[in-house]
Order: C-alpha cells, then structure tokens, then sequence
C-alpha cells in the first residue's frame, strides 16, 4: 500500500472517529445525526431483517443496469455516428457543452407523464443523464485513436471489421472507459435522486420514506449504503481507467 | 467557420428540435405533453406575471448565495490541495468520490441540519458545486507548467504572492471552466432543494404543477429553465474561450 492511500485511509478515519466522538458526547443531537457505529449496526439489521430489503435492492439494481446498459451501447452507437457524420456533429456541439448545465432532473416530471410511475421513467432518466457524457467520450475516444496505427492496419491488410476490432477498439479504449465510468456515476445519481423524488419502490424510495418517518436509524443505514456502492463502483471503475490511460499514453 | 455557416447550424438545430417535439407530441399526446407553440404561450405570462417573478428572485438569492460559497469554498480548497503535491495526490480522489456520489441522498441530512428555509437551500446548491470547482482547480493547477513554479521560487515569492501572481493567471482558463460547471451544479441542487421543502422559488412551483397535473405549466417551466441554464452557460463559454485564446 503506497503513502498516499495510507495518508487517504487516515484521513477518512478520522472523520468519521471525530463524527463518533461528537455524536457520543452529545454535541451533535441524535435527532441530526447517529454515531457512524450505530449506522453500520442499523445497517446490519436493514440487510438482515427488513422484509423490504431485498426486493427494493433488486428493483433498484435491474433498473440501475438497465440505465446504464441504455445509456453505454446508446451513447457509444450515437457517439460513432456523431463522429462520421461532421455536419452533425457540429449542429449538436452546443447540446453537448450546455448538456450537464441543464438540470436534467426537471424532465423528470415530464417522464412520468409520459411512461408513468415505475421502472419505464427511473430507467429512461437514469440513462437520459448518462448518454450524453458516454457520447462525448466515444467521440474524443475516436479522435484520439493515434493515425499512425490506421497505417500500420493497412500495412498489415487488415480488414475493416479486424481494423475496428484489433486497432480501434483497444486504442479508443482509454477515453472509452472515462465515459463508461462518468455514464455509470451519472445513472446511479439519476436512478437514485428519481426514486427519491417520487417513485413506488427502490431504495432511494426507502430512504426517503425513512427520512419522513424520523426513523433515523434505517434512513441513515441505507445513506451509507447507497454512499458506499457509488464510491466502491467509482473507485473500480477509476482503477481501470487510469490502467488503461497509463498503457496507452506512458508506455 | 463563417458566420452564416454557423446561423445554418443553429436554424438546422433549432428546426430540429421543433420537429422531434412535434412527434413526441403527436406520440405521447396532450395529455402527456403540451405542443411547443402553447408551452412558449404559457412562458410568455409567466414571464410577465408578478407572482412568477418572486418565485425567481427567491431562487435566485438562493442560487446566489451557493454561488458565492460553492465557488469561494471550492477555489480556497482547490488552491490548498493543488499547490502541494502530496495533498493534491491525496485530497483529490477523495474529492473526486465525494462529486460522484448522488448528493439527493444527502438532503435529509442537510435538512437535518440547517433546518427549513434558504440556509438549506444554500447549503444543498453549495454542496453541489464545491466539488467540481475544487476539482479543476487543482486540475489546472496540476497542468501548470513547472517551469513558472520554478520562476516563483527563484524569485521568492511568498505562497500568497505565488498564488496571486503566477498560479492563478496560468490556470485562469481551467479555473472558468470549473466556475461554468459549478455554477450549474449549483443551480441543480437549489432547485432540487426546492422540490422537497420550500414554499417558494421554482423547483416549488415546479413540484406544485406537477402534483396538479398542470402539463403545459411544467413544461414552461421546463423550458424557461433550460433556456436560463443554456444562456448562462453560453456566457461562461465565450470567457472561457476568451482567457483560453489569450
């Protein structure tokens, strides 16, 4: 383990050591916030004896996969379209730049109008938030395949399928991977936030019931939940990208 | 590109936004969405009615004052850990953990805290956009060429003067794009702070038509506040291009 994680991993801990000590010692009330221990222990329960737990889970990860699924082969398709098509990609260049400007959670609204409350409208906004930016990366991706290998494909005839898939593919795969990680964090943030704003089930749906509810055990045990698998999926997705980063630009 | 090149663009953009909402219309019907010519009716009295304008500078002030936070807050943070090159390594994964999670969750907390009214908002819409800032902060203090480093400590400048004079003009560019982001997060999460618990602003009147089904008002609204995000952003482009052709 290097330094700088040793230094990361101090720093967390001790947040969270200082946010038990003064949760302990009273000066944060119990009505603001439970100790961290108590979060994890409440945690435990929800996972082990809420009957809901793991219907609600599961509905949130089909619809999370499904978003994602949509918004990765969506935007990765679109994306090489916007690419051979110039013309195209100059007439949507502004839409992309003002995209993450706009608050796409007001569509939302619209969403349910048009497919109603349930998975149809969590999934179509989840992958609504992630697209563009899996868009953009599979455009830069393919701008950034270096020319020198299309010459080395041509030199060793390679078909266009072969080209795509043994010179293309791996090259774009650096900028391919930041999309396929900001299109997975944005999905998780649209499925989410749309559970919690109105939504039948879900267990951002659970953790907005919890909060209504002043039952802060369960509503703080699912926040640490839903924190911790963003930032564990953000954290791998990360490692992999900057693997592929340092094989193609260091080597 | 030519100009009228890029008018063309724009019209080839415009018309064709206006095609693909025609068809949703005539897909999803009038009971789901409202026809574009109606929906810029609608913004039209909205825009010249009183009530609406109140609602704005509520938001407005909100949105402000997490402006000011989220943008002080996260250019102090970035500056701190993208000057020293062991906090940045360290400080900025972490950073870049806290942008990805979904802040929504966190807004029982928040409320929690602060309280109902504007301090929740603020804190909310903050929350949003000190991440970005402090992000590409340190990004563009990263891409600094070492050499000016260099030339602040040859002529020893002090942290603050080096910040002052050499780290911060170099990374001006960087630093706007950040703002650009921030400032839309920022708006993000204030509005998103007022379609929980407020009884102003426009995520309220947002909430308000949605629970009475009021189609052509939502999508008014909608569209005022795409056009205000897009305007914003088209704005903080052309400084970004500016500083960046300098």
């Amino acid at each position: 383990m290097t330094r700088v994680r040793l230094i990361q991993l101090g720093i967390v801990g001790a947040v969270i050591a200082v946010l038990e000590l003064l949760c302990r010692a009273g000066v944060i009330d119990r009505f603001t916030m439970i100790p961290p221990s108590e979060m994890l222990l409440a945690l435990g329960n929800v996972v082990t004896s809420a009957p809901w737990f793991w219907s609600d889970l599961s509905y949130t990860l089909g619809n999370l996969a499904a978003a994602i699924a949509l918004s990765v082969l969506g935007g990765f398709l679109i994306g090489l379209v916007v690419h051979a098509v110039p013309r195209l990609r100059r007439v949507l260049d502004p839409i992309f730049t003002a995209y993450y400007s706009i608050p796409t959670f007001v569509l939302y609204p619209l969403l349910i109008v048009v497919f109603g409350i349930g998975p149809a409208s969590l999934i179509v906004l989840g992958a609504l938030f992630g697209i563009v930016a899996m868009i953009v990366a599979t455009v830069t991706a393919i701008d950034r395949i270096p020319r020198v290998l299309m010459k080395v494909a041509r030199v060793g005839r390679l078909g266009p399928i072969r080209t795509a898939l043994l010179m293309k593919l791996p090259a774009a795969s650096p900028h391919l991977m930041t999309g396929l990680r900001l299109a997975v964090a944005y999905s998780v943030i649209g499925i989410i936030a749309g559970e919690f704003i109105l939504s039948t089930q879900g267990i951002g749906r659970r953790l907005a019931l919890a909060y209504n509810n002043f039952d802060n055990k369960t509503m703080y045990a699912l926040l640490v939940l839903i924190l911790a698998f963003a930032i564990a999926v953000n954290a791998a997705l990360g490692a992999i990208e900057q693997a592929l980063h340092r094989r193609w630009y260091r080597a | 590109m030519t100009a009228p090149a890029r008018l063309a663009d724009y019209v080839l953009l415009a018309a064709g936004l206006w095609l693909g909402w025609m068809l949703l219309f005539q897909w999803a019907g009038p009971e789901a969405l409202s026809p574009p010519g109606a929906t810029f009716a609608r913004a039209g009295e909205l825009l010249t009615s009183a009530p609406f304008w109140a609602h704005v500078m509520a938001t407005g002030l909100a949105f402000g004052l997490g402006c000011v936070v989220a943008l002080i807050g996260g250019l102090l943070l970035g500056l701190a850990l993208g000057a020293h090159r062991l906090s940045g390594q360290v400080g900025e994964p972490i950073l870049s953990s806290l942008y990805s999670i979904p802040k929504i969750t966190l807004y029982p907390v928040i409320l929690l805290v602060f309280g109902l009214g504007i301090s929740a908002k603020v804190a909310f819409g903050a929350l949003h956009g000190i991440f970005p800032v402090a992000l590409f902060t340190i990004g563009a203090l990263k891409n600094t060429s070492p050499a000016l480093v260099k030339t602040a400590r040859v002529l020893r400048l002090s942290p603050v003067e080096t910040a002052r004079t050499v780290l911060l003009p170099a990374a001006l560019p960087e630093i706007i794009t950040g703002l650009r982001i921030g400032l839309s997060a920022t708006l993000l999460g204030t509005l998103i702070g007022e379609l929980f618990a407020s009884d102003q602003g426009i995520g309220f009147i947002l909430i308000r038509a949605m629970e009475a089904h009021k189609v052509t008002d939502i999508m008014a609204l909608t569209l005022l506040l795409f056009a205000f995000a897009a305007a914003a952003n088209m704005l903080l482009l052309a400084v970004e291009r500016r500083t960046h052709r300098r």
